[in-house]
């Protein structure tokens, strides 16, 4: 049973039970998804704010839908047209927000660690949808989802993570996530993006700058996108990166047979993956855009969902006493 | 919360010959067997429902679906009672236009799990007709809501408990009325 959780800011300080609960949540929100009708009314009357500082469509647009399938409203925030442009500081804005009394914020920020700082200051459950180059949990527990559903567990796989490791939160909260169910992990990518220090984030992890070795007998394959503003420090030109690090289904064919490729989207078709292997059988793309919703629905329920600790309990609704 | 058991309501044979007689109503009331879906509310009218299925099976040879409803986020209370109760998944198979169910469950008290179920099926389409076969009406309703396939009705005081123990899941088979003492 999950204690209860004030906040989801990153995988690192969840431990197995509570991330294999959060799996485990996620499936009825999973067969919802199919309903003719998807629309709840269990958080009728509660406000989410989606305070987004960061551009980002598919997150944002994921989250919006999860609040409003449960019956939520939101307040929706965007950095480009926000006051932000005007010089307000990060405190007043959410504490601005926080005066229109949301009952829970997801929010996304290019500083690490700002969620936590928030966090810290509102009455509220604070989600991260990712901060700077820290921690994007709601990915790692979709990834992980996708995972045990299509390979039946989550624990002990072969994973390789390929890109561009050192810029990429979605990869550490993969890490911190995998880690912890047994994953033997490896990162690939060429040396600038994938440096020596990032061995020391988990036991069972090592480095690799070559991708043939690297997919050898893997059983998930990881894509990361490449941000192409960054092909720019130092210079690596996107021929150079195909030509290293491109998922192509002839490499693919050095995993295991029935391995998975995840990638968390938007896709570069022709610079990290080939668009064979993003259609093909193997890729579990689409899904974890499905569970990515399920997931978000879940964590939605249970952390806003739930009364406040201190709040007046009027007296408890009689029940038979059954399940 | 402690409680006390008063006395019992139903003997294993008894709650076997109510299922055995429920059966056999449902399937004369209904214009035919194979347009009835049974829907068993977690936990326990899950299990009520597959017997019921079971007998109708053996005195009538037509197969009648059984499907799973999870009714936690359909309910009218969740906001006052702290953390989020767990969900569960709700498992019906055939759809559910224009069919003749019935809701199952164990104890039919305020009603208001019942008309969380309403709600939830309708999420999934239009059933033709919807009614209900409880073990157990205790009276207390707090809207308007009946069974038409009672088991047995029992008059009850607030502070009792009409607890239904199955045999698949706990251990033994009878239905007892207790106190709450604490």
């Amino acid at each position: 049973m999950l204690q209860r959780l004030p906040h989801l800011l990153g995988i690192e300080d969840l431990n197995r039970e509570q991330i294999t609960f959060i799996l485990d949540q996620a499936k009825p929100f999973q067969e919802f998804q199919r309903y003719p009708l998807k629309k709840l009314a269990t958080l009728r009357g509660k406000t989410v704010a989606i305070a987004f500082f960061e551009p980002s469509t598919r997150t944002r647009i994921s989250f919006a839908t999860a609040a409003a399938r449960l019956g939520a409203d939101t307040m929706a925030f965007q950095a480009e047209s926000s006051s932000l442009k005007k010089g307000e500081s990060l405190v007043d804005t959410v504490r601005t927000l926080e005066a229109m009394r949301p009952d829970g914020m997801v929010m996304r920020h290019s500083s690490s660690g700002a969620p936590e700082f928030v966090a810290s200051r509102l009455d509220i459950p604070v989600l991260n949808a990712g901060d700077g180059t820290h921690e994007h949990p709601t990915q790692g527990l979709l990834d992980a989802l996708t995972i045990r559903d299509r390979k039946g567990k989550l624990d002990g796989w072969n994973v390789t993570i390929l890109g561009d490791i050192l810029h990429s939160r979605v990869a550490r909260s993969n890490i911190h996530l995998l880690s912890k169910f047994g994953a033997r992990i490896t990162l690939c990518g060429p040396a600038m993006w994938v440096p020596r220090e990032l061995e020391n984030l988990a036991p069972n992890l090592r480095r690799s700058l070559h991708v043939e070795e690297a997919l050898d007998g893997a059983d998930v394959v990881m894509v990361l996108r490449v941000q192409t503003e960054r092909l720019h420090e130092p210079a690596l030109a996107p021929e150079e990166y195909i030509q290293g690090y491109q998922l192509t289904a002839e490499r693919l064919r050095l995993a295991r047979e029935d391995a998975i490729v995840l990638h968390p989207g938007p896709m570069n078709r022709g610079l990290e993956i080939e668009s064979a292997v993003a259609d093909g059988e193997q890729s579990a793309v689409l899904e974890q855009v499905t569970n990515g919703l399920a997931i978000r629905m879940a964590l939605l329920y249970h952390l806003v969902g739930a009364a406040a600790v201190d709040a007046p309990h009027p007296a408890k609704e009689r029940t038979n006493a059954s399940d | 919360m402690r409680v006390v058991e008063k006395r019992q309501l139903l003997s294993a044979e008894q709650i076997n010959r109510s299922l055995q007689r429920l059966s056999h109503e449902i399937v004369e009331k209904s214009a035919g067997a194979n347009e009835i879906g049974l829907i068993g509310i977690r936990r326990r009218g899950v299990y009520l429902a597959e017997r019921l299925a079971g007998h109708i099976r053996a005195f009538s040879q037509a197969e009648v679906p059984v499907g799973i409803l999870d009714i936690t986020l359909y309910r009218d209370d969740l906001s006052t009672i702290g953390p989020q109760p767990v969900v569960q998944s709700t498992e019906i198979d055939f759809p559910v236009d224009g069919r003749d169910l019935v809701i199952i469950d164990d104890v039919l008290y305020t009603g208001r799990t019942i008309r969380a179920a309403m709600n939830g099926l309708f999420d999934l389409g239009r059933p033709k007709r919807v009614r209900l076969c409880v073990l157990i009406d205790r009276g207390h309703r707090e809207l308007p809501i009946e069974a038409t396939f009672i088991g047995r009705s029992v008059e009850t005081s607030d502070t009792e408990i009409v607890e239904v123990r199955l045999s698949e899941v706990d251990g033994e088979e009878r239905v007892v009325l207790v106190d709450r003492v604490d």
